[in-house]
């Protein structure tokens, strides 16, 4: 038993919930969403079991470290922030239907690691850059945030497809009211703008100390403050002119694309976050 | 009196453009347009590079507009400029109101939210008289201010939290304004420039990393030792350079650095950034006779004469070739040298370090072959100066603090209003909150979970 083992194992486990979230919101069978819940708890365990046991390993292999050191391992820890984001806002709300959108973005993230022939599951020493104290708390940091916006990016794909105008007894009717939606959004894109603020200082603080520079324009810190613009006028435009409903949710969406393209997109660039495309 | 009537209309539309939240919107969005123009197009490359990519025309086209440093553009630095602007004025709108409701002051009624949601309530059994003072303490303990008023038939308690949090959208504000500040005195004082120093050297000048300008320190650096090692796998694990600082010649500091952990001197910070061998001063060559393979070794130095035992021959050391070629094939490091008959007469030797056994196709009485050569390497650091980082950094922190507050606290308002009847008595609460209504909503329902307690009864 290694931990890419367990890890291949909660990628079905999240698919299993994913799946058990969609039947139940489609089917409207509230005991299938209870399922759901429970699946995606048990993912959660296995997932944070696996990062454990790697941690581990590294260790075992006599070049400790924590497991956030590359594509794979960022991959791993963004599926489980997405997960535990998740649940924690159904507890919180006692909303189950979001869980067909947010489910199956975990889900994702974890069979991407887990699946993709271009992602090396191996554990590799640390180079020397990367040695740092600075290292968990950037990437921890990031994550959470990357987690919020998917999940405010599933929040907001709700709101558009939900419109006013769906039938009464339409599944589409099963969701959140839409102000409910547009709330939660605002809320996720806060939480999300919060943590990449700080991962964005995490980041630089810790380049001042190996580069001795806090910023120079690499692509990837350049792409994480655009994605930082892109959020920042959301919030200016919804707290300042009222920007509600479809235009924050096209914004919350725009935003996530720059998520996206700051994590994957940039590793296509040349730059000194070359490591993150291992 | 028409002189300042004048000035207000020049300086209103002036004032009113910096603060409008249409311009940070605009220039929000602008600047993160623009930047990821920079991220397509390689920074500070060389022009033949260029040329080649996007030919002639383009080159100039891009050139016009800063394309190849735009991060440091007139226009990009504008932008930011705007964005300065827009900050302190919207700020200096502001402040005075906010100041003024982030201050302590009467604790108001909470709206009532516009008819659209019932508030919260339920019917309390318990005698009126008593309940009043088990009310203030929940609440006083929740809310840090609050004072209860009389109502017809009844009493009423209001209470409020957080009101200082209105001030974090300032402080988050007023961090930016920081930031670049920072920024800016390290752009006009400070500088980012390199070095070379090889193994038990020293030098007090480095060059700038953009203009290429020598630029003199005020004390000295010495390396006196670089390591690297590697994983099994080849892969880098640790640069470390020793170095001492001296001031007149006399030590006055000593650090081992590596990546992540720099040396920090008089405002001066030398990091490990790079490093490369340097060619080796002397070798050991190994003489083996082509008939008996009798061996033996001996250290020459370049430049220097070594006598082959046993003959009247001498070996002559001229150089160490870095990256030589032999018969069109790159064979890496080689020592070239001669060896010497006693006429005088000589024949060319090419040593390859890599192929020890390269010189058996001479075919000479000896194979000469290098045998052992100490490397020695020279150390690149990243020599910087920043003042500008202390205010950087506080601004980090009020950015992160000042987030954290404008979005996770809130200035948080609650009514809980109790009208006598008969039988059983009315409770109701309401409240209202700065910041997300929604989380507020399922607060204001514990609260009145908890006022009710095993008492409460459904209205």
């Amino acid at each position: 038993m290694n931990s890419s083992l367990i890890l291949s194992i909660t990628t079905f486990v999240y698919g299993a919930s994913a799946f058990l979230y969609i039947a139940a919101w489609v089917f409207r069978k509230h005991e299938l969403g209870s399922f759901a819940f429970w699946a995606g708890a048990a993912g959660i365990l296995g997932n944070s079991a696996g990062i454990g046991l790697r941690w581990v390993e590294t260790y075992q292999l006599g070049v400790g470290h924590a497991p956030l050191s590359n594509l794979y391992e960022s991959l791993v820890f963004f599926a489980l922030a997405i997960a535990v984001l998740y649940l924690i806002i159904e507890k919180k709300y006692r909303l189950s239907t979001i869980g067909a959108f947010a489910m199956p973005l975990a889900f994702l993230a974890l069979a991407y690691a887990s699946l993709s022939p271009n992602i090396s599951d191996r554990i590799q020493p640390l180079l020397p850059a990367l040695k740092s104290n600075w290292l968990i708390a950037h990437v921890i940091t990031c994550f959470i945030g990357y987690a919020a916006f998917a999940v405010a990016f599933g929040l907001s794909l709700m709101f558009l497809v939900k419109r006013e105008d769906r039938p009464p007894e339409s599944v589409w009717s099963k969701m959140p009211a839409l102000p409910v939606l547009d709330e939660l959004t605002h809320r996720m894109v806060v939480l999300g703008f919060l943590f990449l603020t700080a991962g964005i200082i995490t980041g630089a603080v810790w380049a001042n100390s190996a580069w001795g520079r806090y910023w120079g324009w690499d692509p990837k810190e350049t792409w994480s403050l655009i994605t930082w613009f892109i959020y920042a006028t959301l919030l200016h435009a919804r707290l300042m002119r009222g920007w509600q409903g479809r235009r924050a949710a096209f914004f919350s969406i725009a935003g996530f694309g720059a998520v996206l393209f700051t994590y994957f997109g940039v590793n296509l660039l040349p730059g000194l976050h070359s490591y993150g495309s291992m | 009196m028409t002189q300042t009537a004048k000035t207000e209309t020049f300086a209103a539309p002036v004032w009113r453009f910096f603060s409008s939240i249409r311009l940070t919107v605009a220039v929000l969005l602008l600047l993160a347009i623009t930047s990821i123009i920079g991220t397509l197009i390689p920074q500070g490359g060389s022009q033949a590079d260029y040329i080649r990519q996007y030919g002639e025309t383009g080159y100039r086209l891009l050139y016009v507009f800063d394309l190849f440093d735009m991060y440091h553009s007139w226009w990009f630095r504008s932008l930011i400029v705007l964005l300065t602007a827009n900050i302190v004025v919207c700020t200096l709108k502001r402040f005075p109101s906010v100041w003024k409701t982030s201050m302590a002051g009467k604790i108001t009624l909470p709206a009532r939210r516009d008819g659209k949601k019932e508030p919260d309530a339920f019917m309390d059994s318990r005698n009126p008289e008593a309940l009043k003072s088990v009310y203030e303490k929940y609440i006083g303990r929740r809310f840090r201010r609050f004072r209860t008023e009389p109502i017809e038939n009844g009493f009423r308690i209001v209470a409020e939290r957080g009101r200082w949090t209105r001030l974090g959208v300032t402080g988050v504000h007023l961090s930016i304004v920081l930031l670049l500040a920072g920024a800016m005195i390290g752009s006009l004082f400070g500088f980012e420039g390199y070095v070379n120093i090889a193994e038990g050297e020293r030098t007090d000048r480095i060059r700038l990393r953009n203009s290429g300008v020598v630029v003199p320190l005020d004390f000295e650096i010495l390396c006196e030792d670089f390591d690297v090692s590697f994983y099994d796998s080849g892969a880098p694990k640790e640069y470390r350079s020793n170095l001492h600082i001296l001031e007149d010649g006399k030590p006055v500091m000593q650090k081992d650095i590596i990546v992540n952990d720099p040396l920090r001197y008089k405002g001066i910070n030398l990091f490990q950034s790079s490093y490369g061998s340097m060619p080796p001063k002397e070798l050991t060559l190994s003489f083996t006779r082509q008939d008996t393979g009798k061996v033996f070794k001996s250290k020459v130095s370049v430049g220097g004469r070594v006598d082959m035992p046993g003959t009247d021959r001498q070996f002559y050391l001229r150089e160490i070739a870095g990256d030589y070629q032999l018969r069109g094939m790159a064979v890496g490091e080689t020592a070239l040298g001669a060896v010497i008959l006693p006429d005088g007469k000589s024949t060319e030797v090419a040593l390859p370090v890599r192929f020890p056994t390269y010189d058996k196709m001479r075919k000479g009485e000896w194979i000469i072959a290098v045998e052992e050569h100490g490397h020695s390497y020279y150390t690149g650091l990243q020599v910087t100066r920043d003042p500008g980082v202390p205010l950087v950094y506080a601004g980090f922190i009020l950015l992160i603090l000042g987030c954290y507050v404008t979005f996770f606290m809130a200035h948080q308002k609650v009514a809980v209003e109790f009208i006598k009847s008969p039988h059983s008595s009315t409770v109701q609460v309401y409240g209202s909150s700065s910041r997300h209504p929604l989380g507020f909503d399922i607060t204001l329902k514990k609260i009145a979970a908890e006022l009710g307690g095993k008492n409460r009864g459904a209205l």
